[in-house]
């Protein structure tokens, strides 16, 4: 495979090495190379005029459902899904079956990861089996491959194992990252507020994940040690996350593309692909996290990426799985946040590509010279409608099938391999 | 009713997507349909040869068997499935339960579920007209209509009434009917009960919350309970029934600062001396039997209706 290529014309975007203008990106045997470089006659040269270059995305929060539930998504059309959304790489949860809590486990997502057309990070489970009752061997996970760990799909309930998880990673430089949610209050099936009493759905108050967000900040400040909030839903955590960050506190968090878009409403007629956990929230919440992607609360936008079945949608609201799927409408629905404003083009980098690399430890994020060459072209106005017979996810489950979405990624490239092109 | 007036609703998933003009319409249906009951051979030919199948999947006594009085008075053929919900994650989904009972070619399904939102799964996924028999702590269409049936036959009207509703307002389907229905007639429903058992938001659903019993029942025309439960799913929501019986219990004293004339209600089945004392169920103000009877009339109209648009 060709693994040099030059993108011609494009505004190269690129916040960690402070460029932003129109120029050439050379890339030679799977690196970025300098623009002065020779280049062979035979290296392909696209021209990207009108699109912005920018460093690979990275999506640090999927589920990628191998091994054990393939018939959802596996890791190889996962990959596919991730490189058609503009994505480079992901970091795929450990909830799968088993639980990647092992050596074993990560080694084998990794073999299949080695044929994929995205970086694929692996995380591991803070705790064996995910059961929150004593701690998964890090260091080992660490060996095989791991980039962090995550009891992710359950709380930690018992906080000293969740002190513990904190100390014991940082010998490893593991990040540790939370799903915030206090079990006792979450067994309702969307947002509590007057959308669930007017279906006469069991609510999950927004308190249920602020309490257990201000447990980690307290866990954090304590032991000096850093934690990363995953999916971020409420106004109430987004202030939490604020005032620690302030203070100083080691803690960095995420939010997602359906937090920022929309509200418990998406759940009227019982629409089973609006139901996720945390539930979609109020518009009072959609505009908090908004603020908070603005002001710099938020470090990254990630997807949580759910592929389900119709076995697992089509049926009751309340029997229905959580989730839904989002690589490949992450990036159409962020840069909606870029057109209102909200951010600018350097802040939707760094939060799908240079700050999850910094939160995750990873060599990626960066067009520098000598990098290995993960590229995303994004065509900023391109539309699409988004229909069920075009996603590349082996599921379905989307809230946004149908939509007019504006933007999207018109070129992928892995270490100079292409693997997503829009543009032939 | 006006000229022009059609009732266009295939099924009736709940008082919400009913409007003022339709729930009139239903009601003198079922004003007119109340003398069948009252003949000696209490039959009319009208649905001879439909089929309706009650499938209730939560134990019923008084809404199913009135769903087939009112189905058998019409002359429909009525068949009943009683299935449990609990099968759902290992046996057959409620869609290919669906689809095997459409492949019957049933005109009518009744419905009735644990989970809200069943009624318009079913919808989707058939062919026949669905009527939500109760759904969760969603709705329960049937029974506010009954309801807003036997307030407007002794109060001559539905707009302008104070309705009191007491009690746990957060698991009533009924509860919530009645808010939507009264409300959309123009009478105002006032709800009181534990703060543990008021869901959020309601006064934006046109409820007035009440801070106590009193606020709630004073110059009432309606007075209405429901059933209490102590615990749902390891929710701690009252202490005990002897407190709430104190606390929240209708009794004769509660019950003399409504109006005079105001009628007693319950959907039943009745807690006696806990949301509601014995004297009072049965005192002279009580139409509790009566909504069980206007329960028939407003079920043979309602299945009259969707008959008429399928």
């Amino acid at each position: 495979m060709a693994r040099s290529v030059v993108i011609k014309n494009g505004r190269i975007i690129d916040p960690v090495n402070d460029v932003d203008g129109i120029a050439d990106l050379l890339i030679l045997d799977g690196r970025i190379a300098a623009p002065g470089d020779a280049v062979p006659d035979d290296v392909e040269c696209i021209d990207v005029s009108g699109c912005w270059v920018v460093p690979g995305l990275i999506d640090m929060h999927v589920h990628l459902r191998e091994p054990g539930e393939e018939y959802k998504e596996d890791i190889l059309s996962g990959a596919r899904a991730a490189a058609s959304g503009g994505f480079t790489g992901v970091a795929c949860m450990p909830n799968t079956r088993p639980v990647n809590d092992c050596r074993a486990v990560t080694s084998m997502i990794l073999t299949q990861a080695a044929q994929a057309s995205c970086r694929v990070y692996p995380v591991g489970a803070i705790s064996k089996k995910s059961r929150g009752e004593s701690l998964a061997e890090f260091g080992e996970m660490k060996e095989a491959g791991i980039v962090a760990v995550s009891d992710d799909g359950l709380p930690v309930r018992d906080s000293q194992l969740m002190r513990r998880a904190l100390e014991y990673a940082s010998d490893f430089g593991l990040a540790v990252i939370s799903h915030s949610e206090e079990p006792s209050m979450s067994h309702g099936v969307m947002n509590e507020g007057v959308v669930s009493t007017r279906l006469g759905l069991k609510g999950i108050p927004a308190a249920a994940e602020a309490i257990m967000v201000y447990r980690e900040i307290a866990l954090a400040e304590y032991t000096g040690q850093q934690v990363h909030i995953a999916h971020v839903s409420t106004a109430m955590s987004t202030e939490l996350i604020r005032s620690a960050k302030a203070r100083g506190v080691q803690v960095t968090a995420e939010t997602t593309p359906h937090y920022f878009t929309l509200t418990d409403e998406a759940v009227d007629g019982y629409n089973t692909n609006a139901k996720m956990n945390p539930p979609l929230r109020s518009e009072k919440d959609r505009q908090a996290i908004r603020q908070g992607l603005a002001d710099g609360t938020f470090d990254a936008i990630a997807t949580d990426h759910a592929p389900h079945s119709i076995l697992e949608k089509e049926v009751e609201f309340d029997q229905a799985m959580n989730g839904i799927i989002g690589l490949e409408t992450s990036l159409p629905l962020a840069l909606a946040l870029v057109r209102d404003g909200h951010i600018d083009e350097q802040q939707l980098i760094s939060l799908m590509s240079t700050n999850p690399a910094r939160i995750l430890g990873l060599e990626a994020g960066t067009l520098a010279v000598g990098a290995v060459a993960d590229v995303t072209v994004i065509h900023p106005d391109l539309g699409f409608t988004y229909t069920e017979d075009q996603v590349v996810s082996k599921s379905k489950n989307s809230p946004f099938l149908g939509w007019k979405l504006q933007g999207r990624a018109v070129l992928t490239v892995m270490g100079g391999a292409i693997t997503h092109n829009l543009l032939q | 009713m006006a000229t022009g007036y059609f009732f266009s609703h295939r099924h009736i998933l709940g008082i919400d997507h009913l409007s003022p003009e339709d729930i009139d319409h239903i009601l003198n249906t079922a004003e007119s349909f109340k003398e069948i009951s009252a003949r000696p051979i209490k039959k009319v030919p009208t649905l001879r040869g439909n089929t309706i199948i009650n499938l209730f999947f939560e134990p019923s006594t008084r809404t199913r068997l009135s769903f087939e009085v009112a189905a058998k008075r019409m002359s429909a053929d009525t068949f009943g499935i009683s299935a449990s919900t609990s099968s759902a994650t290992k046996g057959e989904t409620l869609i290919d339960t669906a689809r095997n009972i459409a492949a019957m070619h049933p005109d009518i399904i009744i419905i009735r579920h644990a989970f809200s939102g069943s009624p318009h799964l079913l919808a989707r996924h058939v062919d026949a007209a669905v009527i939500n028999a109760g759904d969760g702590t969603h709705e329960h269409p049937s029974q506010g209509l009954l309801d807003m049936l036997t307030v407007r036959e002794h109060k001559l009207r539905l707009d302008g009434l104070k309705i009191a509703i007491i009690g746990d307002i957060l698991h009533s389907r009924v509860a919530h009917s009645d808010i939507l229905g009264f409300t959309s007639m123009g009478s105002q429903v006032y709800v009181y009960g534990p703060a543990t058992l008021i869901p959020p938001d309601l006064d934006k659903l046109g409820a007035v919350v009440c801070s106590s019993l009193k606020e709630a029942v004073q110059d009432a025309d309606v007075v209405m309970t429901l059933r209490i439960q102590k615990e749902r799913q390891n929710d701690p929501l009252i202490p005990s029934f002897r407190e709430y019986a104190q606390c929240y219990g209708v009794t004769r004293e509660v019950a003399s600062w409504a109006k005079p004339d105001a009628l007693i209600m319950h959907p039943g089945p009745i807690n006696r001396g806990i949301e509601l004392m014995p004297d009072v169920a049965d005192g002279s103000q009580s139409v509790i039997l009566e909504q069980v009877t206007n329960g028939v009339a407003v079920r043979m109209a309602l299945l009259y209706l969707v008959m008429g648009n399928s």
